[in-house]
């Protein structure tokens, strides 16, 4: 008797540690051994990822994440699992991914077909349409109202490949000028220099929301691509992106992920207090119901 | 680390066609050298006249370089890139800041680019300059008023041809940081090296290739300078002289 119990509780042991030891793998068991999560953010991708006037990270993305890190401290009974934030930007969001400075990055990258190359991608968090911001008052109302003008869009978007390749291919003869980033892109709309700013609609929204007279600003034309944003992690990780998955999952089917939406596109939002006025689209209600990390083509 | 290597990338064809992304990195490595050029140019030409404005007995004279000096050396190169770009069209009367924003983008930045590097390096040109002047011995100046030079020919055969050949070496210097210097040109959009360098990286997540390729460039430009300043400080020696022998 005695006997039989010492084994099944040896047999206890030895599984319950099994189930710890030798699964945990990769990204989850640097966070298990340093009891440390590192979390990459956005500094202005607004309402994604950004600063509010007392120096935290919020947003969208952030929300998100923050539903990852609840998940990690409740599935590896970590209780006091530090958060490291740092803020990265969309030319080094890769390398501090792949390195290990950053454990996951959630703010607004496009999941591409190059990039799943060197990083992993969360199920789709958000769909956007590429399209233009432009002065209402402007007569452009779609893409071929930009022919011989001079039209600004970011850097290292998909956009700006977008753009130039149009340009191209149609011989519109627009000047193309590619900003650092989106700030410094709306203000070289603003300030005249460029009739039209192309860029993700989420984007401009956001942007318009922080301008002198948001009334001023619409949004038009017909979405020339739709692009899916997702969170970066390593590759060949599969148990954390296991864990990610499931975590956004879950709070996409439960409805909670709607909510956050709402908080962040259908509702005032720092800094300026500004409704964005976003409503969900057909495509992100599909990626909500059936959660899936595919590239849009 | 699970970095996917792939040095073929240079060969490979851009989305926009006509061109492989290395020419995308020898367009960008000529817009460089450009303006890099350009605004040396402008640079030595100001520095030369400012450094010899601060060391001449007329008040207003140094007092326009010193503040020069103090305003350009004193402040971020970025910021002035910004200034240049963005506020000074905003500050000029409308009309001609709305014919300034409505040439060519490329024109553009390449002009804000230019001025910017060429003030901000003239600035460091001038205090060189007057370090060079006020490091010959002041009895030059003496000899040649008293031959019956006047001032400005006093400083054109007696006082500047020494002055520049002690600051020859830190001119080299000030020559290589324009081209590195050039580079903040990428926050405007200007598509030089750096601006190619990270747009590749863009399109192809690839970034560890194309930072070293753009490292390895910038690196040829200045080892190209240094020989050709070497050449040039050598033939200008003086034997037996400071800075020359």
């Amino acid at each position: 008797m005695f006997n039989r119990l010492l084994l099944a509780a040896m047999a206890c042991f030895l599984f319950s540690t099994s189930v710890l030891a030798a699964e945990l793998t990769g990204t989850l068991k640097k966070i298990k051994d340093t009891n440390t999560i590192a979390l990459g953010h956005r500094d202005s991708s607004v309402p994604f990822s950004y600063y509010n006037d007392k120096n935290e990270v919020i947003g969208y993305s952030q929300d998100l994440m923050m539903k990852v890190v609840a998940a990690v401290k409740k599935d590896l009974k970590l209780p006091n699992l530090k958060v490291t934030l740092t803020a990265v930007t969309s030319q080094n969001r890769i390398p501090l991914v792949q390195n290990g400075t950053v454990d996951i990055a959630c703010g607004s990258a496009t999941n591409n077909l190059e990039r799943q190359k060197q990083v992993a991608f969360s199920d789709t968090i958000f769909v956007i349409g590429t399209r233009l911001l432009t002065k209402k008052d402007s007569g452009i109302k779609d893409f071929a109202d930009l022919a011989g003008k001079n039209v600004v869009t970011t850097a290292g978007t998909t956009s700006e490949r977008l753009l130039r390749k149009l340009n191209e291919d149609k011989k519109m003869g627009m000047n193309i000028i590619s900003a650092k980033d989106h700030g410094e892109s709306f203000l070289t709309l603003e300030t005249g220099r460029a009739v039209a700013f192309m860029m993700d609609d989420a984007l401009l929204a956001g942007q318009r929301a922080n301008a002198k007279h948001p009334k001023d600003w619409v949004i038009v034309g017909k979405p020339m691509s739709n692009e899916a944003y997702g969170c970066m992690m390593r590759k060949d990780d599969p148990q954390f992106k296991a864990l990610v998955d499931k975590t956004f999952a879950k709070v996409m089917k439960s409805g909670e992920a709607a909510k956050i939406y709402k908080k962040w596109f259908m509702s005032p939002v720092p800094p300026k207090g500004m409704n964005l006025d976003f409503p969900m689209s057909d495509d992100m209600k599909a990626a909500f119901k059936h959660p899936n990390d595919k590239a849009f083509p | 680390m699970n970095y996917h290597w792939n040095w073929d990338i240079f060969l490979a064809e851009t989305p926009s066609g006509s061109t492989t992304y290395l020419g995308w990195l020898l367009s960008g490595l000529e817009v460089t050298i450009a303006v890099s050029l350009s605004a040396w140019i402008i640079a030595l030409i100001v520095g030369l006249f400012m450094g010899v404005f601060r060391t001449v007995p007329n008040r207003w004279l140094s007092g326009i370089a010193t503040v020069y000096v103090e305003v350009f050396r004193n402040t971020p190169l970025l910021v002035q890139l910004f200034i240049w770009y963005f506020v000074m069209p905003e500050l000029l009367p409308v009309s001609i800041g709305n014919a300034f924003k409505s040439i060519n983008p490329f024109l553009q930045q390449f002009i804000a680019a230019m001025l910017c590097l060429a003030l901000f390096t003239g600035a460091r040109v001038c205090e060189q300059v007057r370090s060079g002047i006020n490091s010959l011995s002041v009895g030059q100046r003496y000899a040649g008023l008293a031959l019956g030079f006047t001032l400005p020919q006093t400083y054109r055969y007696a006082i500047l041809p020494m002055a520049i050949r002690i600051i020859l070496p830190p001119l080299t210097s000030e020559f290589l940081n324009i081209f590195k210097n050039s580079a903040v040109a990428s926050t405007i959009g200007l598509l030089e090296l750096a601006a190619q360098g990270r747009q590749l990286v863009d399109y192809t997540a690839q970034a560890y290739e194309s930072f070293i390729a753009v490292t390895v460039l910038f690196m040829a430009i200045n080892v190209v300078v240094m020989v050709l300043m070497h050449k040039i400080e050598a033939r200008a020696r003086v034997p037996g002289n400071a800075g020359g022998g």
